[in-house]
């Protein structure tokens, strides 16, 4: 059931919400052994929330959603899957939490991850890795990890996750559900902890295009608690999903197709955009010349922003401290020497020093010069075409362990998603089929800076067409 | 032979009521960790959200120091590791600072001098560190956390402590009239880190210079100042360098100690904040702000010495400050006797308030008392004896002070009543009669001695000018 169908029997009185909370807890607890989903369950503030009642009769009132750790939770461990915050309770709720509590949804629990959002298979978490359902040998992708899985498992009925350079398109790509990651300034970044600041963005997973449009009218908006978010006025996302995309051009970049993207996923996309002409859409053919750029150009910006954004957790306000150390200095190095994971430490390292005097413009400086070339290059593209159709991810989902050791190819597996962060455009990752391997591929449509509901539409004209995010998981 | 170049860093605490990216109070002495929120603790996920009022206060600054406005200005972070900063990153500006390429005149010996201002930027306070005796443990408090700042930084324009003094002062009186703060050093509303170097007199390339922090007294300043000055030349003289680097100043033991030098300088690692868009100033809001400025301090000295045809160096006194300046226009408004209120303000006020021990800010004299005072100066209820009186009575009483009740009270109004006067003459005379054969020899010195005697004989009170006639008459006649 979608969230979007339980929250309408919800309304009709066919389904109490607390048999679905509880319905999800015995999912969870039969499954999530074998996938680790998640970090933290709140059962208790989540019965408590339904029975306090009180919020507005809204399409997904009642309707359990689960929340990425990286998401502050007032009173409940948001530990972004590492050690530094494994005893780290928000003294406050992210924006988007206070609405979709608002909004009348409890929230099930927190959703394993990579650690701090840094890495694309959710293996770097503290709390173990998460395995994809599709096939527990293999990762579910990253860094929503947790959301993608717990989603395509049944243990979650819609998710929140956040998408830095693909956090939440990618791993909806590898587990068979649906993510989208909204325009830049669409949704409040206020108590989301932040990775890299000018790319975060949090959005939904969840089994359809239907389900992330309804969650996208809970939580998009402006907050003036934060300075990013845009103030404009949104439409209803679910509103807009009318399913007519005829004369609708969609962009196939050939930069997207070419070498290193497995055939089966060519295969697959190629036969989504032959699907969307059948409905009366326009193929044509753009160009991304900028693709070389946009891996590096990433690495550098979003690094460099995370090595001051992780800078705080010292070990002198909150968190994990180190024990036996006798200076203050000695105190900062062996707190975060213990309390960050590999991966976290290589990054704040590579971010330190493309910022480092000398090296700032070299590398920072050039970096942003080239986030401007990459805005002017989707302007050009998007002159001619209203999305672009392209694979989430060039492979379905490797084995678990394969690319943790090999930095350099779990990098490059962004590339067709990072683009997207960094011109801050929406994104959406709509299942498109299977590989020889019977692992889901996933479709991304990317739209102009606003075009959300557009993007949102012509992902939801392709399901309403086809099946691919009805197929049950293994 | 030497000769002393120093640059300035100061820092002035805005006084806007909420912090620069957050709603909590700025105020001044709150209980450790009271006046704070997730926002200034830097707990993870919050955002900083600009307060525009800061903007106000730092554009009418930089358009008071003559700086070239920065039409978009970015807040950069600034990375370090220290437990009074709870982001590890303080939220300042670097790379397009709201206002470059300024100046301010200072004036020094008569001698007016150009002190150029290279840059002046917006940035949050950090917190402070406080070392419990009772356990031996330091604890930091946040409440300062995100207090605005503006950092004014000179050009090495500064030959003296003299100088510098002037400039501060200057500058405090700046921001008193843009209301911007209120540059109490004591509080640590206005710091300076003051760059020095030495120099053969002649040379135009700089020397080595040291940058000594933690001065916080204009007195302060002038010791820090002398004591880097000897220093520096000592290590010249006996053939060794001066070493770059950072050093602390304890006014208490007269000496600065070295904190860390150039080797171990931090690489802050500078890049904008990408929490916060660049701040757009419009050509519309930065001239509704220059003509929304209020006359500032030589503008008014200028209007005072025509409008009150005072000298300049009486207009110079009182419009140093803009509270007197403003005392003395609204009294004047009153009583329309700028010479003699002037005179009063600059002679004695600060004598009263000296002995009194009351600050001028904190005495809060109402202009309305003030005038009144004046009118009875000027009508001769008192005289100028009992003028010092009444005004320290004033200072320590402040606005609720009633002069009339106080002068009838004390019995203080002036004698000018001939007869009595006159009578208090004959007495001093006859008691006096070998001063008087003196006076009358042409010994006329001892004619100051008998007018005292008369004076005294009347409480001080008598009207001077009546003791002197009638003295004259009764010696003369």
């Amino acid at each position: 059931m979608t969230a979007v169908e339980l929250g309408r029997a919800i309304s009709r009185k066919e389904i109490k919400p607390e048999e679905a909370l509880g319905a999800v807890y015995g999912s969870i607890a039969e499954k999530d052994k074998s996938v680790n989903a998640y970090i933290s369950l709140s059962r208790e503030q989540a019965e408590a929330q339904l029975r306090a009642g009180g919020a507005e009769g809204g399409l997904l009132r009642g309707v359990p959603v689960s929340v990425k750790d990286n998401i502050c939770t007032k009173g409940v461990l948001t530990s972004c899957a590492s050690r530094i915050l494994s005893n780290y309770i928000p003294v406050y709720d992210a924006t988007a939490v206070a609405k979709v509590k608002s909004a009348g949804m409890p929230i099930v629990g927190k959703l394993n991850m990579d650690e701090f959002a840094m890495g694309s298979t959710s293996e770097t978490s503290y709390y173990g890795s998460v395995k994809n359902p599709n096939d527990l040998t293999r990762v579910p992708g990253g860094s929503s990890g947790g959301a993608a899985a717990a989603v395509a498992a049944g243990e979650a009925i819609c998710a929140l996750g956040s998408d830095t350079g693909g956090s939440i398109r990618q791993p909806a790509s590898y587990c068979g559900v649906t993510g989208f990651k909204p325009t830049y300034g669409y949704v409040s970044r206020y108590g989301l902890i932040a990775y890299a600041s000018s790319l975060d963005q949090i959005g939904p997973i969840a089994k359809d295009v239907a389900d992330c449009a309804a969650i996208m009218d809970v939580i998009s908006g402006h907050d003036a608690h934060d300075s990013t978010s845009l103030n404009i006025e949104h439409p209803s996302y679910y509103g807009s999903l009318t399913g007519e995309i005829r004369g609708k051009r969609i962009g196939i970049p050939e930069e997207c197709f070419g070498e290193g993207v497995d055939e089966d996923v060519k295969a697959a996309v190629l036969a989504c955009g032959k699907t969307l002409e059948g409905l009366g859409a326009e193929l044509v053919p753009v160009r991304l010349p900028f693709m070389k750029y946009v891996v590096p150009t990433y690495y550098i910006i979003a690094t460099a922003e995370a090595s001051s954004n992780l800078s705080r957790f010292d070990g002198v306000k909150y968190g994990f401290r180190a024990e036996n150390v006798d200076s203050i200095d000695d105190l900062y190095i062996e707190t975060r020497s213990q309390g960050f994971g590999k991966e976290v430490q290589r990054r704040i390292l590579l971010g330190t020093f493309v910022l480092s005097s000398g090296y700032y413009n070299a590398y920072y400086k050039k970096a942003l010069l080239l986030k401007r070339k990459i805005i002017e290059g989707f302007a050009g593209a998007f002159a001619a075409c209203d999305a672009i159709l392209c694979p989430t991810a060039p492979t379905t989902a490797p084995k678990l362990g394969e690319s943790l050791n090999d930095s350099m190819k779990m990098y490059l597996s962004d590339i067709f998603t990072v683009s997207v962060n960094l011109a801050g455009l929406p994104g959406l990752s709509v299942p498109c089929g299977k590989d020889g391997n019977g692992l889901p591929v996933g479709a991304q449509l990317i739209g102009a800076a606003g075009h959300d509901a557009d993007v949102l539409n012509i992902g939801h004209a392709f399901q309403l067409a086809t099946s691919f995010h009805k197929r049950k998981t293994r | 032979m030497w000769e002393t170049v120093i640059g300035l860093e100061v820092h002035v605490e805005l006084s806007t009521k909420s912090k620069i990216f957050c709603s909590c109070s700025t105020a001044f002495g709150g209980e450790p960790n009271t006046q704070c929120c997730p926002v200034c603790m830097g707990m993870p996920g919050t955002l900083p959200v600009f307060n525009k009022q800061v903007l106000e206060y730092a554009a009418k600054a930089a358009i008071a120091l003559h700086c070239e406005i920065s039409r978009t200005t970015v807040f950069d972070r600034k990375n370090y590791f220290y437990p009074d900063l709870p982001k590890a990153y303080q939220i300042s500006q670097l790379y397009s600072p709201i206002g470059r390429n300024g100046y301010m005149e200072i004036e020094v010996d008569g001698e007016t001098k150009r002190i150029g201002i290279h840059e002046m930027h917006m940035e949050e306070d950090a917190g402070k560190l406080i070392h419990s005796e009772f356990d031996n443990e330091t604890y930091p408090d946040y409440n300062r956390c995100g207090v605005p700042l503006i950092e004014i930084v000179s050009e090495p324009d500064f030959r003296s402590a003299k100088e510098v003094v002037a400039y501060l002062e200057k500058l405090k009186s700046m921001c008193e009239y843009l209301g911007i703060s209120d540059c109490k050093m004591q509080e640590g509303s206005m710091r300076a880190d003051v760059n020095l170097s030495v120099r053969k007199k002649g040379d135009t390339a700089f020397g080595v210079r040291t940058e000594t922090k933690n001065v916080n007294s204009f007195r302060a300043i002038e010791h820090a100042i002398e004591f880097e000055t000897a220093r520096q030349i000592d290590i010249l003289e006996s053939g060794g360098t001066v070493k770059q680097e950072t050093r602390h100043w304890n006014e208490d033991r007269r000496t600065g100690v070295a904190m860390r030098s150039k080797e171990n300088a931090q690489d802050y690692r500078y890049f904008p904040d990408p929490d916060l868009p660049p701040v757009v100033l419009s050509e519309e809001y930065i001239e509704q702000l220059t003509s929304s400025l209020p006359e500032l301090s030589e503008v008014r000295r200028a209007r005072f010495t025509q409008e009150y045809a005072l000298s300049d160096y009486a207009a110079g006194r009182l419009t140093a400050s803009k509270a007197l300046a403003d005392l003395f226009e609204n009294t004047v408004k009153l009583c329309n006797e700028p010479k003699e209120t002037a005179n009063w303000l600059i002679e004695c006020l600060p004598k009263a308030l000296d002995d009194a021990g009351v600050a001028f800010e904190d005495a809060d004299i109402s202009f309305e008392t003030f005038a009144e005072f004046i009118g009875a100066i000027r009508s001769k209820t008192i005289n100028k004896n009992v003028g010092m009186k009444v005004l320290a009575a004033m200072v320590k009483e402040g606005s609720s002070f009633d002069l009339k009740g106080y002068i009838e009270k004390n019995g203080m109004a002036m004698i000018d009543d001939t007869d009595m006067i006159r009578a208090a003459v004959k007495k001093v005379l006859a008691e006096n009669q070998k001063s008087v054969e003196e006076y009358r020899a042409g010994k006329t010195k001892v004619l100051g001695f008998l007018i005292g005697q008369v004076m005294r004989s009347l409480g001080g009170k008598a009207n001077p000018a009546s003791v002197n006639a009638v003295m004259a008459e009764e010696l003369n006649g």
